[in-house]
């Protein structure tokens, strides 16, 4: 196995698997669709890393941010659900990315890359991998609380506000992970589907965290390996097998 | 405030979204009574527990007791089955122990559902979750959004009798919203007919008029004096 294949693995792995976990908090009443528009958003940022020819992660991450404090005060100021309101900012984000993206590059943009990772952007991956799920650890029982009933959380003295700010932060960070490995259209299936299918199997929270973890993390290492032999992309391939899980789940729902 | 008293709210007005839901409302709530909160639909009874609770904004006092611990009871959680939960991950969002757990759970006859999912409870067992969730970590205030609300009959006294006896044993305050007559004038040692504002409030057996129930709900119940 050469080297840049191992990268590959590990970063693919490391981001597969934190989107996993992340994904568990995100398929509640609110939050599912949230990545998606966020990746759509980071389109204009990645467009710009690929034209100077920079981490796209780091082009993605200031748009991101830029998507969730709108969205934040979009939520605060108005009572619109979330998915509508991420759904202006997507139109937008595609919009502008299409006027600045030279279209020979428009396919890395899309559906990403992560064959041709370096050493220190996976070394990154790893470090940002570890901080986001110290994060989630943290502010989990929370943000279920929250998601479960925000009257309830706030009877039990919790700053609602606060730890949405928060967690839409990991979620930022997230997505900017994201990209690299499946592009801004696909940021949101890598969050949605390994948790979709744990659910699918699982009975408590333990069970649901990490069987989420796992198809994430699979999902990517076949995805890059099937890459390997067939040399079609990995991120599409990535997703595809990542349905593939969720298809079979079906069977098995509980 | 008085030293029996665990609440005491004066001139309360809350505004939601530029609407007066609840106006220049005041009482009080006496250590270790049940107050029961009546009144027809968008009368302002969940808004006001709300207020209590410090959900929402209010203009006027409340004022509860020093140290006080409220635990508290929704009517419904309807998003509590996006997340599969057991029985156990539902109290361990409040940061208790296992054994608290299990002790709650045995307060409340639901041993058995320990490892259970939370959505494939009965939905008299989930409303006795939902109490035992809110007597984690020893309040001494319970409010109760319509406790029985989505139960047959049966199921009602359970709760009630169950509401009851929790109370009697940990010595609770508890106030409750709900549309339960019969339950309200065996079960409440004070009253509070709420339309907005205090259409009426007092002892049951005094308030409890076909007159005043007319008032409230603005057409004819049919209400009878138990006599037993």
């Amino acid at each position: 196995m050469n080297f840049q294949l191992i990268l590959s693995l590990v970063s693919g792995i490391f981001i597969g698997g934190v989107a996993g976990l992340l994904g568990t908090l995100m398929l509640s009443k609110r939050m599912a669709l949230v990545a998606g528009p966020l990746g759509h958003l980071a389109l204009p940022g990645i467009a710009l890393a690929l034209i100077y020819n920079f981490d796209v992660s780091l082009g993605a991450f200031p748009f991101i941010i830029l998507g969730i404090i709108l969205i934040w005060l979009f939520e605060i100021k108005t009572k619109l659900p979330v998915e509508a309101l991420t759904a202006i900012v997507f139109a937008f984000g595609v919009a502008i990315s299409f006027l600045l993206l030279p279209i020979e590059k428009a396919k890395t943009a899309l559906v990403g890359d992560i064959t041709k990772i370096s050493l220190t952007e996976t070394l990154m991956i790893i470090i940002l991998s570890i901080l986001i799920v110290a994060l989630v650890k943290r502010i989990y029982s929370k943000i279920v609380l929250i998601n479960i009933s925000e009257d309830l959380a706030k009877a039990e003295k919790i700053n609602v506000k606060r730890y949405n700010f928060l967690y839409l932060g990991i979620i930022g960070i997230m997505v900017a992970l994201g990209v690299k490995v499946v592009g801004g259209l696909l940021t949101a299936a890598l969050v949605a589907i390994p948790a979709s299918t744990s659910r699918n199997l699982s009975r408590n929270l333990f069970q649901y965290n990490s069987l989420s973890i796992f198809f994430g993390a699979f999902s990517a290492l076949f995805g890059i390996l099937l890459f390997k032999i067939t040399h079609f992309p990995a991120g599409p391939l990535i997703i595809i097998i990542s349905t593939f899980f969720f298809l079979t789940s079906l069977v098995f729902k509980r | 405030m008085e030293k029996d008293l665990i609440l005491e709210v004066k001139n309360l007005w809350v505004e939601l979204d530029k609407l007066k839901v609840i106006e220049n409302l005041s009482f009080r709530v006496k250590e270790g009574e049940v107050l029961t909160i009546l009144g027809p639909n968008g009368a302002g009874k969940t808004v006001l527990l709300k207020t209590l609770l410090g959900i929402f904004p209010y203009q006027g006092e409340i004022i509860w007791k020093k140290g006080v611990k409220i635990g508290y009871v929704p009517q419904r959680l309807p998003f509590i089955k996006n997340i599969p939960m057991s029985v156990k991950d539902f109290f361990e969002l409040k940061g208790i122990s296992e054994t608290e757990i299990k002790s709650i759970l045995k307060e409340i006859d639901l041993e058995e559902v320990f490892e259970k999912g939370i959505g494939n409870l009965s939905s008299g067992q989930f409303q006795r979750a939902l109490i035992g969730w809110a007597l984690a970590r020893n309040p001494n205030v319970l409010l109760f959004d319509e406790p029985t609300a989505e139960i047959d009959i049966p199921g009602k006294e359970t709760i009630y009798s169950l509401i009851k006896r929790l109370k009697e044993k940990r010595n609770l305050t508890v106030l409750l919203v709900t549309h339960d007559l019969n339950i309200v004038y065996k079960f409440s040692d004070y009253i509070i007919c709420l339309n907005k504002t205090a259409i009426c409030q007092g002892k049951p057996e005094i308030i409890l008029t076909p007159e005043n129930l007319q008032k409230l709900y603005r057409h004819e119940i049919k209400f009878y004096k138990h006599t037993h």
